[in-house]
């Protein structure tokens, strides 16, 4: 174990061993908020971090895990490409944004535009989303064990969307989809993964309506 | 046949309006298309420089050195890059371009010496290996974007605009979505392809500092970021991306290309590449910063005089975009059966959105891109480099300067009011600035 103590130590050092091939378990203590804590990871690192991070911890990372035991500022895991990132508290705005791969698991709530420009990544809030969350999300799977906000998965491509409450709108052309068993199953794999306890049975999936996708002079109003 | 000579046309309707209002009538729909704005605006043409008399004397032509070499990204970055002429290759996307295309002006910047930049939809490997120099931009977007190739790239450009559309996003149409553009944008094949107006995860400049220190940590601090902000408010802009903790700022003017954009937004957002000069060294001067924070600037450079009359104004370097691809071979005369067929002819050519480029520049499609030899169309683009090079020396010998940074506005006039108040150089013949 290696134990980067951010209240004395620059953030600097704990991402420069990051990027190393040196993969002990990091312990990282005192975060106080600070951005860009664990971010580019290139190798398969565990990380765990005591308390709060600010903007884009774990940002582009892969194969990495970090866990943080506290809440999390905007734009968590932006752009991940692999790995696992888990967040016992909240996440902000941004949440795993344009993301490529990897599971990012919010044991609380996230705030709005959760998985905007998702291409790859899954995503598993137990908690509620906020508004604008997957929008024009293009692969993965968000799934929502509590309620999402306004103009749910709005110009959404191919992500498949899962929410267990309610949904207080959709966005432009996202409709419910049928549970399928491809879909069911999915789901089901994300619910054990995260360690998610909400029953598969509450769940209503969303996608695409797919009416957008060639630019439709009929569809104007849309836009 | 009727006699038209004696037809009177319309100042406020000529045809090509005409033609516009009977298009959008029978479609319904904007026009897009790809180049930059038409119209005609104050630009470069308006200066001249005064070269040496009986105050400064000039530097001999083939014999006196005069340097060009400029260093982009030394403020922060420890691994800044230095190119050998102060012409860039400006970001331009595999997508929008054939891969061929993408490889030739790979090829082109690096027998010059000079950098070239990705665009929307990632970094290919025929750029990257081409490329001496290769820009990664960094894209509301974010298609195709890892962490590994941000790695292999020699500057990090993170785009906040460009001059063909401040504040637009982008759309690159289904029939330009071959298989290997969609499997990089993580997108199914022949699907309109939005790439969004702004960034997914950060908004203003205060959000923009903290951006730039995620992938200053997640490149350890090596690699060169720029700003890039299409001319809109660019004192602000520049003032703002600076203070943010840019390395280098890059402010394209309205007349900048683009692959697909609504003409009615090519034509009338932004402002023209020669305020935006003046405005953006102003910006830097006022922050003492200026040389300190690179400016490359942008927007219908075409030779050297417009090379020269940039970096007199101030800038560190420039970049081109329309004309590398009319290098290449764009607009040839060479096509001018094909491009009657689709209803245009050689020096018009502009639906660059529609995969239909009988170039090979602006396609995805495999018979028409082979077109493009991407070695002969890349020593095209180092030839017309080293044109715009030999030029800009010639000017600047001409003022007595033995660098072409040395170049000042004190060695520039103004043919028009109007050129004189926005780059802020005398009207010629008087000592006249408007609004100074």
């Amino acid at each position: 174990m290696i134990t980067f103590d951010l209240g004395s130590t620059p953030v600097r050092e704990l991402n420069q061993h990051l990027h190393s091939a040196v993969t002990d378990p990091v312990h990282v203590a005192n975060p106080g908020g600070r951005h860009a804590i664990a971010v580019g990871a290139t190798d398969a690192h565990t990380v765990t971090v005591d308390g709060n991070v600010g903007y884009y911890c774990a940002g582009m990372n892969a194969e990495a895990t970090v866990k943080i035991n506290g809440h999390a500022g905007p734009g968590l895991a932006e752009n991940m490409m692999s790995g696992t990132v888990h967040v016992t508290g909240n996440a902000s705005q941004y949440c795993a944004a344009t993301a490529r791969g990897g599971l990012v698991i919010i044991d609380g709530d996230a705030s709005s535009r959760c998985g905007i420009s998702m291409k790859g990544v899954d995503i598993v809030v137990k908690g509620n989303v906020g508004h604008m969350s997957a929008f024009m999300a293009q692969k993965g799977a968000l799934v929502v064990c509590g309620d999402a906000g306004d103009a749910l998965g709005d110009s959404i491509y191919e992500a498949t969307l899962f929410v267990a409450g309610s949904v207080a709108s959709l966005g432009t052309d996202c409709e419910e989809k049928a549970m399928d068993d491809e879909a069911l199953a999915l789901l089901q794999r994300l619910l054990q993964q995260s360690g998610a306890t909400t029953s598969a049975a509450d769940f209503k999936r969303y996608g695409s309506a797919r009416k957008l996708y060639h630019f439709n002079v009929d569809n104007a109003s849309s836009y | 046949m009727v006699d038209k000579s004696w037809l009177r046309e319309s100042a406020t309707f000529p045809r090509p309006v005409i033609r516009e209002i009977q298009r959008a009538a029978e479609t319904g729909i904007y026009d897009i298309r790809g180049f930059g704005a038409k119209r005609t605006v104050p630009h470069f043409d308006d200066l001249v420089f005064l070269g040496a008399s009986m105050s400064r004397y000039p530097l001999e032509g083939y014999r006196e050195t005069c340097e060009t070499s400029v260093t982009l990204g030394d403020r922060f970055a420890s691994k800044p890059i230095t190119i050998d002429i102060p012409v860039t290759i400006a970001g331009m996307s595999f997508g929008a371009l054939s891969a061929q295309a993408k490889e030739a002006l790979g090829r082109g910047a690096s027998i010059m010496g000079t950098s070239t930049t990705t665009g929307d939809g990632g970094m290919t490997p025929e750029e990257r290996g081409q490329s001496k120099y290769l820009v990664y931009q960094y894209l509301p977007s974010r298609y195709g974007m890892n962490p590994e190739d941000l790695r292999k790239a020699d500057a990090i450009e993170i785009v906040v605009g460009q001059g063909a559309k401040p504040g637009g996003g982008g759309m690159l149409l289904g029939q330009k979505i071959s298989e290997r553009v969609a499997g990089m944008r993580d997108l199914p094949e022949g699907i309109d392809q939005r790439s969004a107006c702004r960034h997914p995860d950060w908004t203003g400049p205060d959000d923009l500092e903290i951006k730039i220190q995620e992938l200053r940590e997640i490149t350890d601090w090596q690699t060169p970021i720029y700003v890039k902000v299409g001319a809109a408010r660019p004192f602000y802009d520049v003032t703002l991306a600076v203070k943010a903790g840019a390395d280098v700022v890059v402010v394209d003017g309205m007349q900048g290309g683009t692959a697909a954009t609504q003409d009615v937004f090519i034509e009338h957002v932004g402002i023209p590449t020669l305020p935006a000069v003046r405005a953006a060294v102003d910006a830097l001067q006022e922050l003492d910063m200026h040389r300190k924070v690179q400016l490359i600037v942008s927007g219908g450079i075409r030779s050297g005089a417009d090379v020269a009359k940039a970096l007199a104004l101030g800038a560190d370097a420039v970049s081109i975009g329309s004309a590398a691809l009319i290098a290449l071979g764009d607009n040839s005369e060479d096509h001018e059966a094909e491009y009657n067929k689709l209803g245009t002819s050689a020096g018009y050519y502009d639906d660059w959105q529609d995969g239909r480029d009988p170039a090979g520049i602006c396609t995805q499609d495999d018979a028409l891109a082979a077109r493009l030899d991407p070695v002969k169309a890349g020593r095209r683009l180092a030839n017309y480099l080293n044109v715009l090079t030999l030029e800009t020396q010639t000017l600047a010998r001409a003022c007595g300067k033995s660098h072409v940074h040395n170049l000042e506005p004190e060695d520039l006039a103004a043919l028009t009011i109007e050129a004189a108040a926005m780059a802020g150089v005398p009207l010629a013949g008087t000592s006249w600035i408007p609004g100074t």
